[in-house]
């Protein structure tokens, strides 16, 4: 019975303490950088797209929400030709990020995606597609990469040896 | 009294206990959420007070669904029972010294009859919806309320041998010097806790727990049937508040202010507290609960109604 009264009288004190709420649309609650929100594409220091449409995150994803085409320009440099994502069905695992090899797909802190049609859900590669780095402003995946394309050789990225002439003998 | 001034005094009076009944939604929304440092419905209108308005254009544009398994005309009309009875209940009660509806002279037994008919509504939606949740929340409140009315009535009956009377107006009228929280505290605490148990508020919502029956009686109920069974239970609150006041808290007196704002600003005291009992305390076991009215509620009341007797008898 005394506990009752005392529990009665410690709920009513709570009359004074703040409130936890957060008025959202006036005030903007603080997300954390990590926050997985709004997927976007993005680009290596030098203003290239860095996705080479390997489907790694098309095949990851559990939900099938994004869908794209590969295609390759004149230095054999693979690149989608069109990428879509179906935000009504996305579910904001972050897995497409974790498999990307290349940075090139981020989720971003931005949650504020709602609309009145599910059409408009679906955001095709010019509206994924930023100007800058993302995450990772120095990465540039074929600054890095073993393999020779376009304007880089073998062996000539970023803390890569160049490769061994296996014709000679000596080391 | 001529005939327009009654008129008036009977819709302004159901007017008022339908206002309010919807305002106690609201009330008991902001309250919880102040109690729970959250801030509640606070989006429509001016401090959020035309949720309520938007509810009710909800439920009632609802799909009406009555299960095809129910008992159709029990199951139809027991929404109503609880409305009514609740309804005619604010009949006896004396706002002011001169606005009532009806003063009876047997006021107090009136309350108790009509609150005790109301648990027709409830044990028949158990038993005509025809589900077993329902029917265990439907057996549940009848037997809560056999307990309960008991010593709810006994416990009024220290009030009204003091008074001398049953006419609500009198016992008002009989706390001009002390009210009746003072001599009879005993009969008060007994009286809210069975209020509490008679409007089905927590602590002694076990007819429709629903951790355990789902939603208890009204598990089959949707659309406005439902909103008929909710705004029985606000009405019930409202009742109760303003019996006790009514009772024990001197009623329409008071100093200053206006006497219907006293009774108005009484009632409200309580209708919080009703809130605030409900935001702290955890719903008992069914065995305790009924344990806690035969074993302990009872024979206190009977004491009680013993000692108020005596000192009177003695008195006199």
């Amino acid at each position: 019975m005394w506990t009752h009264l005392r529990s009665i009288w410690l709920v009513f004190l709570h009359a004074f303490r703040k409130r936890e709420t957060v008025l959202y649309p006036e005030v903007m609650p603080t997300i954390p950088p990590r926050w997985r929100g709004r997927i976007i594409l993005s680009r290596d220091p030098g203003g290239a797209e860095r996705c080479v449409a390997c489907y790694l995150c098309a095949v990851a994803c559990p939900v099938s929400c994004i869908a794209l085409e590969s295609a390759e320009d004149e230095h054999g440099r693979r690149y989608p030709a069109s990428f879509r994502i179906n935000f009504s069905r996305c579910i904001f695992c972050g897995f497409c990020e974790e498999a990307c090899p290349t940075y090139a797909i981020q989720l971003t802190s931005d949650f504020e995606m709602g609309e009145y049609a599910r059409q408009n859900l679906i955001y095709e590669k010019e509206d994924l597609l930023i100007s800058g780095p993302g995450k990772y402003p120095d990465y540039n995946h074929y600054k890095v990469a073993g393999v020779a394309i376009g304007s880089k050789g073998k062996g000539e990225g970023e803390d890569e040896v160049p490769p061994v002439d296996v014709k000679s003998l000596l080391p | 009294m001529n005939v327009m001034s009654s008129l008036a005094i009977i819709f302004g009076v159901l007017a008022g206990a339908l206002v309010v009944a919807a305002l106690n939604i609201w009330l008991e929304r902001r309250l919880l959420a102040l109690w729970q440092d959250r801030y509640g419905p606070n989006r429509v209108g001016p401090f959020g007070l035309f949720q309520v308005l938007a509810d009710m254009i909800k439920i009632l544009t609802k799909e009406d669904w009555i299960p095809p398994f129910a008992d159709r005309p029990v199951f139809v009309i027991t929404p109503g029972i609880i409305v009514v009875t609740v309804l005619s209940a604010y009949a006896i009660i004396p706002f002011t010294s001169s606005i009532e509806v009806a003063g009876l002279d047997i006021g107090v037994l009136f309350f108790l009859a009509m609150s005790s008919l109301g648990v027709y509504s409830i044990a028949l939606a158990g038993w005509s919806s025809d589900n077993k949740y329902a029917l265990i929340g439907g057996l549940r409140a009848v037997a809560q309320m056999l307990g309960y009315e008991v010593y709810m009535g006994l416990s009024v009956m220290g009030v009204c041998m003091m008074a001398g009377s049953f006419h609500l107006r009198e016992i008002v009228e009989a706390q001009k010097n002390i009210w009746f929280c003072l001599p009879q505290c005993l009969g008060f605490v007994i009286f809210f806790i069975a209020g509490i148990a008679e409007a089905r508020r927590l602590p002694f919502d076990l007819p429709e727990a629903e951790s355990e029956l789902v939603a208890g009686f009204h598990t089959e109920y949707s659309a406005m049937k439902f909103g008929m069974f909710f705004l029985g239970e606000y009405l019930g609150i409202t009742l109760i508040s303003a019996m006790i006041v009514t009772l024990f808290f001197g009623g329409w007196l008071g100093p200053y202010l206006p006497p219907l704002m006293w009774f108005v600003v009484k009632t409200f005291f309580f209708i919080g507290f009703f809130i605030l009992i409900r935001a702290s305390l955890p719903r008992p076991r069914y065995d305790q609960l009924m344990a806690w009215g035969w074993k302990w509620m009872l024979p206190l009341a009977l004491v009680n109604v013993l000692v108020t007797g005596g000192i009177l008898l003695a008195g006199s």
